[in-house]
């Protein structure tokens, strides 16, 4: 064991700087966004579905919504509440939530997604240019 | 090891016992099953067997007769305009008989102005469409009710569609197409770079009860109906007229009726 102190600095020069990026950040971290609620959607209180269903799942409503509307032609929505939706991302999700870029684009840039809905679909029907 | 008849019966019957409590604790567990969202279509939806069309070419004498419709068309459809012939996108234009007709009917000797009136084209609608059996991802399909729908998201630009329509009723996306589109409707999406489209005989105006753009533009000059339902006007006017159709020696079977 004539190569101890060799080993152990190697050893600690090599967790320095595998964890150099863990104490580098410590402390920095980003908060989680906070996503702003127009006054439409703050006076209907409750989305398509729940809060925390439409947190985690509206990719998933908007998929289904996209394929029943696309390819199946039907239109509307009930939710279990009884209340009726037109499926449609910019006239009925953006009606509401018509601050595209205080809404959507605030979590998906906090996760880094990038949805390719807005290469087609337009952000805003209520704004006129 | 002794094991006695009686015990592995005893132990048969209670694993038998143990396999059967699931489904019972399960029942007796599930909570009332939640409401499950409803889907399904508007009020006002129109259906049909085919949908079709009836064009009145008598009726259409200039390009000025023509225009309104196609402007009506194309600005609720945000369809762009370029001025470079080869990145043109239509649904909705007018050509001459000789074009609209090569090979079908033949304007010889026929009324004078045949060969200067202009005549509608836009998407046949064909009862046998040659485009969805080009397609490869499913894009575009044929609908219960005899459209030819596009899926925008589903297309993948590689223009066999467009290979396979005779009648040129397809455009390519050569650039992304909102820079050529000088008011946009809001309602309606725009498409993007590398993406087939056509007409979809208003697909979505029929799904709130209204009739396509052209039509609803045209006053009269053009008739939308069930080609299936022998009450209904685009019957009544093919009864009563004589009408030809673009190409049906391809044996495609359009949708649109021209009365000449």
């Amino acid at each position: 064991m004539k190569d101890k102190n060799l080993i152990v600095t190697g050893l600690v020069i090599f967790l320095v700087i595998v964890l150099f990026p863990f104490w580098y950040n410590r402390g920095k971290a980003v908060p989680p966004p906070e996503v702003k609620l127009t006054d439409k959607a703050k006076a209907a209180k409750e989305c398509v579905l729940s809060l925390d269903y439409m947190r985690a799942e509206h990719m998933q409503v908007l998929d289904l919504w996209r394929e029943t509307v696309v390819r199946e032609g039907n239109r509307i929505y009930t939710n279990p509440k009884g209340k009726e939706f037109v499926m449609s991302l910019s006239n009925t999700c953006l009606d509401c939530h018509s601050n595209k870029a205080d809404f959507c684009d605030k979590c998906h840039n906090y996760a880094s997604v990038r949805p390719y809905c807005w290469d087609c679909h337009i952000e805003n029907p209520k704004e006129t240019k | 090891m002794d094991t006695s008849r009686r015990r592995v019966l005893q132990l048969l019957g209670l694993s038998a016992a143990a396999l059967s409590t699931p489904p019972v604790f399960n029942a007796l567990a599930a909570e009332a099953p939640a409401a499950k969202p409803k889907i399904g279509p508007g009020k006002e939806a129109r259906t049909a067997q085919q949908w079709a069309m009836v064009i009145d070419t008598r009726k259409f004498k200039s390009e000025a007769d023509v225009r309104p419709l196609v402007d009506a068309c194309h600005s609720i459809h945000n369809v762009p305009h370029w001025d470079e012939k080869r990145w043109e996108i239509k649904w909705l234009w007018s050509t001459k008989y000789e074009n609209a007709f090569a090979g079908t009917a033949s304007a010889r000797f026929g009324p004078e102005d045949l060969e200067t009136r202009p005549f509608l084209v836009l998407c046949n609608q064909c009862e046998n469409p040659p485009c969805v059996r080009a397609c490869p991802t499913k894009a575009t399909w044929k609908r219960e009710d005899g459209i030819v729908m596009m899926d925008f998201h589903r297309c993948i630009g590689c223009r066999f569609c467009m290979a396979a329509c005779p009648f040129g009723a397809r455009s390519f996306n050569y650039r992304d197409p909102r820079p050529g589109i000088t008011q946009t409707n809001k309602l309606f999406p725009t498409r993007m770079k590398g993406v087939v489209e056509k007409c979809s005989f208003c697909a979505e105006r029929l799904a709130e009860g209204k009739l396509p753009a052209c039509v609803e533009a045209a006053g009269g000059k053009l008739a939308f109906g069930d080609l299936f339902d022998p009450a209904s006007d685009v019957r009544k006017l093919i009864r009563e007229n004589y009408t030809i159709r673009r190409k049906i020696n391809l044996g495609t079977e359009p949708a649109v009726y021209y009365i000449v």
